[in-house]
Order: C-alpha cells, then sequence, then structure tokens
C-alpha cells in the first residue's frame, strides 16, 4: 500500500483512540465515528486523504479493547506504523487485519508518501527517499494479516 | 536450547507439551477464560463469524457483567443481553451485574489457580499472578478463537525480576509498591515481559495486596506477572535467565501518587500535597478490596469528607460489600460522606458513576490515568493508595496518610 502519513506521538492509548463510553456497540461505524475524538478533533478529516499513522513509542497502551484497532481501520487507517506498540494492541490489530509495523519513525513527517505492505523489510519513504528497516513479525502474525485477519484465517485453514 | 526456566517459560512448557524458552512461539491449551460485558460480545461475533456452534468446553468459560452494570443505557443493555443469551444456550458460568469486577471475582470463586493459563478479554488479567496463574489480557477476536478452538498461540515472554527488599513503612501500602515499581521501570518497561517479583513482604502481605501489585502489571506493559510468595507453584529454575533485574528497598517506598496523564508520573505525596481534590475515587479491581476498605473506614470513621469532595466507593465484588456492611464500614463510610456506587468498573473506566467535570482533578484508588479514562479527556487523574485517598477526601486536598493517625500496619487478612 501507498499513502500519506497522519503522524502522532508517544503513548497514544486506548482511552484516546476509542473512549470506554463509546465501545458498548458492535456497528464499526459507530466506533469509527468516536475515533481518535479527544486527542484530533481533525482526525476524520484527515483521513479522507491519509491512510497511515505515523507514531511515537508504545502505540496503542492501555486497555485491551480490540474496538481501538477496529475503530481505526472503520475510518479508513490502512496501516500503523510506530516506534513500538503496547502488546496487546500489536495483536488486536493483526488480528482484525489492520497492518501494523515497528520502526523507526522519528524521520517520517506529516503528509510523507509512505509505501509499506505487510512482509515487506522496510517501509518506503517517497518524500525522504529513505527506507527504514522494520522489525520481524513472527510467521504467524504475517500469515494472519495475510488472510486478513484471525477469522478468515481461520476458516481458510478449515476448508 | 535447554537450561532453568522462569515461572512464564515452565507454565507455557507444560501447556503445549513442549520445553519452550523466551522468544518461542507455541500452541497452547487454556484452563480458562473470562469475557465481560465491554469486550465479551465481539468475542462471541468472532466465534459465530469463525463458524463457531458449540465452544469447547463450557466449564472453562466465565462471562462477568461489570463494565456498564446495571446498564446505563440500552446498547449496553442489549450487548449484555446478548451474554446472557449465549451463555444459557451454551452453558457457560454467567455472573450478572452487581456481582463485582471480573477479576475479584475469577480469584474470589475460586476461578483461578496457580500454574494455570488463563485468558481473558481485559488488560487487568493479569491480576491472576497473585495466585500463581498464567494470566493475560486478549482482544475479542483472540477470545472468540480460544472460546472455539480451547488453544491459542502464544510468543514465550522474557521476564523482569524485581526483588521487594525489607518491610514497608506504616502509611505506605502494595498500591505505593507497584507505582514506585512503575515509576522506576517505566510504563511501557514490560513491554511482552512477564514480571516475576520476590521478597519476603509477600509472604506477610494479604492476597488482597498481592493482587493490587499483579493488577498494574499491565502498567508497565507486562503480559503477566508472578507474585512469587514461598509457597506458589510452579517456581523459577535457580539457572533461569532474566532479562533484567530490579531491586526495591520498602523502606524507602513512600506514599506517592501517579500525576496525570501517565501512570509511570510517578511524584512523592510530599511533591503534590496541597493540590485540590474535586472527586476521589476508592474501589476497581486495584484496590477495591475489603481490606482497602477497612483502611479507609478506620481513617474516615467519625469525620467527614472535606466539602467541595465527592468520594465515591465501589466495593470490588458483592461478597466485599457484604462484608463492609457485616462490620460496620459501609455505615461508617456513608456517615463521612460517601457515594456507594455498584460493585464493577463504570467509574474506573468512564462509562458511568462518577465522570468528572471539565478541569477537574481526581484522586482515584484505580490503575489507569490517561486522559479522559474517567469518562472525560478534560479532567485531571492522579492514582494514589487507599491510605492517601482517604486522608486526602478528609482535608479536600491531596494528603499524605501519614500525617494522620489510624493508618499504621495493613490488618492481615483472612484468606492468603
Amino acid at each position: 500500500m501507498r499513502g500519506k502519513v497522519i503522524k502522532y506521538g508517544d503513548n497514544v492509548s486506548t482511552d484516546a483512540i476509542i473512549a470506554g463510553k463509546y465501545t458498548k456497540t458492535l456497528k464499526v461505524q459507530d466506533l469509527a465515528d468516536h475515533a481518535m475524538e479527544d486527542l484530533d478533533p481533525d482526525f476524520h478529516e484527515k483521513v479522507k486523504t491519509r491512510r497511515i499513522i505515523a507514531a511515537g513509542t508504545y502505540f496503542g497502551c492501555g486497555s485491551s479493547r480490540e474496538q481501538a484497532p477496529t475503530a481505526l481501520k472503520a475510518a479508513g487507517i490502512e496501516c500503523i506504523l510506530a516506534k513500538e506498540f503496547a502488546r496487546i494492541f500489536y495483536r488486536n490489530a493483526i488480528n482484525v487485519g489492520l497492518c501494523v509495523a515497528q520502526c523507526d519513525t522519528s524521520r517520517i513527517g506529516e503528509e510523507d508518501e509512505i509505501e509499506f505492505s505487510p512482509g515487506d523489510r522496510c517501509v518506503k519513504n517517497h518524500t525522504t527517499k529513505e527506507e527504514i528497516p522494520v522489525a520481524k513479525m513472527p510467521e504467524i502474525m504475517v500469515d494472519i494479516l495475510a488472510a486478513g485477519g484471525v477469522v478468515p484465517y481461520y476458516r481458510s485453514r478449515q476448508e | 536450547m535447554a537450561g532453568g526456566k522462569t515461572v512464564a517459560e515452565k507454565i507455557l512448557s507444560a501447556h503445549s507439551g513442549n520445553d519452550v524458552y523466551a522468544g518461542d512461539i507455541c500452541f497452547c491449551e487454556i484452563d480458562r477464560m473470562m469475557a465481560h460485558d465491554a469486550n465479551g460480545p465481539m468475542a462471541v461475533q468472532a466465534f459465530r463469524n469463525m463458524g463457531g456452534k458449540k465452544v469447547c468446553d463450557p466449564r472453562k468459560i466465565f462471562f462477568i457483567m461489570d463494565h456498564a452494570c446495571p446498564a446505563p443505557y440500552e446498547r449496553a443493555a442489549n450487548l449484555q443481553k446478548m451474554l446472557r443469551d449465549f451463555a444459557a444456550e451454551q452453558g457457560i458460568a454467567f455472573y450478572e451485574a452487581g456481582e463485582g469486577v471480573c477479576h475479584q471475582l475469577m480469584i474470589e470463586r475460586g476461578h483461578a489457580h496457580a500454574g494455570e493459563l488463563i485468558l481473558g478479554t481485559d488488560s487487568h488479567t493479569c491480576t491472576y499472578g497473585a495466585v500463581g496463574a498464567f494470566a493475560t489480557g486478549v482482544g475479542a477476536t483472540d477470545m472468540g478463537a480460544s472460546m472455539l478452538t480451547g488453544r491459542n498461540w502464544f510468543k514465550v515472554p522474557e521476564t523482569i525480576k524485581v526483588v521487594l527488599k525489607g518491610a514497608l513503612m506504616p502509611g505506605c501500602s502494595a498500591k505505593d509498591i507497584i507505582l514506585t515499581v512503575i515509576g522506576r521501570i517505566g510504563a511501557a518497561g514490560a513491554n511482552y515481559k512477564s514480571v516475576e517479583f520476590y521478597g519476603e513482604y509477600l509472604d506477610r502481605c494479604p492476597l488482597a495486596d498481592r493482587m493490587t501489585i499483579a493488577n498494574m502489571v499491565v502498567e508497565m506493559g507486562g503480559k503477566c506477572g508472578f507474585l512469587c510468595f514461598s509457597g506458589m507453584e510452579p517456581k523459577a529454575d535457580p539457572d533461569a535467565v532474566y532479562a533484567a533485574e530490579w531491586e526495591i528497598n520498602l523502606e524507602e517506598v513512600v506514599p506517592c501518587v501517579a500525576k496525570p496523564h501517565m501512570v509511570d508520573n510517578y511524584a512523592p505525596v510530599t511533591e503534590v500535597e496541597g493540590t485540590k481534590i474535586d472527586v476521589a475515587f476508592l474501589g476497581s479491581c486495584t484496590n477495591g478490596r475489603i481490606e482497602d476498605l477497612r483502611i479507609a473506614a478506620r481513617m474516615l470513621k467519625g469525620r467527614h469528607v472535606a466539602p467541595g469532595v465527592r468520594l465515591i466507593v465501589t466495593p470490588a465484588s458483592r461478597e466485599v460489600m457484604l462484608l463492609a456492611m457485616r462490620e460496620g464500614i459501609a455505615e461508617e463510610l456513608m456517615q463521612a460522606g460517601a457515594i456507594f456506587f455498584t460493585q464493577g468498573c463504570g467509574v474506573c473506566v468512564g462509562t458511568h458513576g462518577g465522570v468528572p467535570a471539565d478541569g477537574e482533578v481526581a484522586l482515584s484508588t484505580a490503575n489507569r490515568n490517561f486522559k479522559g479514562r474517567m469518562g472525560n479527556s478534560k479532567a485531571f487523574i492522579y492514582l494514589a493508595s487507599p491510605e492517601t485517598v482517604a486522608a486526602s477526601v478528609l482535608t479536600g486536598v491531596i494528603t499524605d496518610p501519614r500525617q494522620l493517625g489510624g493508618v499504621n500496619e495493613r490488618e492481615s487478612n483472612q484468606i492468603r
């Protein structure tokens, strides 16, 4: 995938991604409507033209709510790059088929043009002409992501 | 590779049927699964989307209503009904609203044991490390897959060893210990890792205090934690390999807070003394047990909460509430001006039951102070011990509990 970047800082918590009070629903659009509400009021405007988040350390810290990656995916985010992810968020993102990659995001700027697909060893920054190495993901996670999440992964293995 | 194993390596080895070490990927049989009303519905949906008809073994699964209880609006009510119906259809144990916070119930009702592998749709599932279980939080889809197959995959975590030396000083508690540890190690310092705690303190303190420490392992990123008191099995091998080792001298632990908006934003209470508070919360899976309520009651008895302060008390379970009533604690706290809210998570997680207003300061015994955590991103949350909360509600400002009477040693608990 190739797209432009929305940049965020360190320690973006799952409470910031989707507040607890909005999680009591199974409608993904309801989750998307409140994604990043307190952290970035312009998020929905940005996501119209930018589909990749580049963040700092410890993205997705806090609650195990899967509504967090689900909300971002439903809002239109296709990929999240961060220096470090909180463990549960990282696994949840992959489980719902949202691409995540751990890499040094410090030289990725707002609106930079980025190219990355699951399995790639590097993130390409077309704006700065840099290639940024990506931390290796366990093979099973690569397979789950390639299938589009745990549900399609499981179903494909049953067939 | 062969050699000594950590507790996490032993439990995952036993559940996968292979000798596994940090960094390995393994497939394991799950002993117990817990889902609550906030993430359970998505787990059931994932289970069905995977083609699930019957859960692997209903005796291994527990549904606990605690996050928005009793239901504050129709969406929550309908999702709880969905879980209630699913549990009835599958024969899954179902704990209704008001029974208590899931983690309290899992231990109190004997659903978590040493050496077991337990998954819960809640990050604070790591609390069961207080009794020696490998317990970790997962998302809804992982729970759906586990309910269907009875198995899941794990990356074996590295382990950090934390040695608690000596004894706590009066006025200090387990909450001060874990806030101090997190302040040192950092909010992401144990990300992906297991944490083993050692020290004679763990043999002296009640189960409640071990639960307080285990509960907040996830607040430093931990996957699971073990409170390695002397009777706990399995034990780590003497030659087990640790990623890092920390030593905390308990004599140097002081009453402390986590300042807004990060849990590792540590400060001794003396540094923030005098900060005006608007709302105080005593409760949660971190500090809502009878031992915590006893401390508060002892400090508040015959006194009254300062004007302008709302004190909300949420016992961690029905059993805790009943004990508080029997011991006269509930009455003492009510007389002192406390508001009691239904046993559950609403206040801590910001669904309902005590949302602070814009610009207000909340002093809370819970485990998170992220912006918006209690339901308002314009509020400021300080985390502290029950002792510090009780002292502060009397004065209306953050107060060092050592300045007030009645905060000497915590009474020991009957359950150990």
